[in-house]
């Protein structure tokens, strides 16, 4: 490694300049984009388990068109990740394969259960929101590939998080237990939601690289408080209550104080003690499994096609 | 790890008629019929398109972005190419 590649290198991202695949770049941001954009990926891909557990069950014909319009963004979300995470010269097999293998991770928050509609009203409305505020800010992440695919997801994603506001105002303002599963919701959805943003910055072992290079370019505790901001103000629109009795306004700052995460259900949930850990991993590794043929039969019939044997 | 993963196809988009090509991401697939099938489905779910072509990314050839200046420095000295080069006279319309 040459240190006038390094000087270069890091005088483009200085500049605000976006890094392009066939750009030389160290190893360490590599390895660290790679990290990053395939758990981004695999989070999307499986983040349609806990939503599509509704899809059969959503109450009515509009709200069931709608989730599957959103289960399917969140694939799409997911393949544009995967194409910029190939672009550093890794495969999809490869990628593949660490999700299978546990060496690569996807939010935590995926392994929580979905258990009542509502449920689908509070991931559209905090998880797509936290997962928004990570990714408006990751629009000016310094890899071009990773930049526009953040740039074009973005787009896509608000409508989630309005779909999921929707569904949580119509039963915060619906009958007692509407009102008391929206609420039921929102408990158990609010601090996993939170530890969406992962570790304190003093904590995070990936921060101060990530920063340099501007692969992030805030925090995870900026990031974090602006989610906390806004999701407050618009709880309180709805008349629901954020399960935390810490949280206060703080005049000075002109932001919310809140309560300190429980960081062992954290770590708990990261190491494979969650809910829903082996369910997701097992739908997907056995969808995989079983699509094996496809792929097969598919390659086979475009080798005979090449060969010039033709049944069209 | 398998061993059969679909080949890599590049996907341009034309976003209206009349309009330029654009690169837009990349997508698996068998052939070609199944890339543009996944490209559609992947790039163009909101109407974000009226044409696409996919391109096997093998067969793209990419100049090296390390060359770029020598590559590019032909065009450095031809500001004649443009043209505000030209002094011509403010009376002058239509020019």
């Amino acid at each position: 490694m040459s240190t006038t590649q390094e000087t270069t290198f890091q005088g483009k991202i200085d500049k605000g300049l976006k890094i392009e695949p066939r750009d030389w770049m160290p190893d360490k941001y590599r390895t660290h984009l790679i990290r990053q954009i395939s758990q981004h990926a695999h989070s999307e891909v499986i983040g349609m388990q806990p939503e599509g557990n509704w899809i059969t069950r959503a109450p009515s014909l509009r709200a069931k068109m709608v989730l599957i319009a959103k289960v399917q963004d969140e694939a799409g979300h997911g393949l544009y990740l995967y194409s910029a995470c190939e672009t550093l010269g890794i495969t999809r097999d490869e990628l593949i394969s660490q999700l299978h293998t546990g060496k690569a991770k996807y939010s935590n928050i995926f392994n929580y259960p979905t258990l009542t509609w509502a449920d689908i009203g509070a991931i559209g409305w905090l998880v797509d929101g936290a997962a928004i505020v990570n990714q408006q800010s990751l629009r000016g992440t310094s890899y071009g590939p990773y930049s526009r695919a953040m740039i074009r997801i973005c787009k896509e994603e608000s409508f989630h998080q309005r779909q999921g506001y929707e569904i949580m105002s119509k039963m915060a303002n619906g009958t007692p237990e509407q009102q008391e599963m929206a609420q039921d919701a929102l408990d158990r959805w609010w601090w996993p939601s939170l530890m969406m943003f992962g570790p304190h910055d003093l904590d995070s072992a990936h921060t101060s690289n990530a920063m340099n290079w501007k692969i992030k370019r805030e925090t995870n505790d900026e990031l974090r408080q602006l989610f906390v901001d806004r999701s407050v103000k618009q709880a309180d629109l709805i008349g629901l209550k954020i399960p935390d009795p810490d949280l206060k306004w703080n005049q000075e700052t002109r932001h919310y104080e809140f309560g300190e995460i429980d960081w062992d259900e954290f770590w708990k949930v990261i190491n494979g003690d969650g809910f829903c850990n082996k369910e997701r991993l097992n739908n997907h590794t056995t969808a995989h499994t079983k699509g094996q043929w496809v792929r097969e039969a598919a390659l086979a019939y475009a080798e005979k096609r090449n060969n010039g044997v033709n049944h069209e | 790890m398998n061993n059969n993963e679909l080949p890599l196809w590049e996907v341009f988009i034309q976003p209206k008629t009349g309009a330029q090509f654009q690169h837009c991401g990349s997508v698996h697939a068998a052939d070609k019929e199944m890339a543009l099938q996944n490209a559609r489905d992947l790039y163009t779910r909101r109407q974000e398109g009226t044409c696409i072509w996919v391109v096997k990314a093998e067969h793209i050839i990419s100049s090296n972005p390390d060359d770029s200046e020598s590559f590019f420095d032909p065009a450095d000295d031809k500001v004649y190419r443009y043209p505000t080069f030209f002094k011509v006279s403010k009376k002058a319309k239509g020019l």
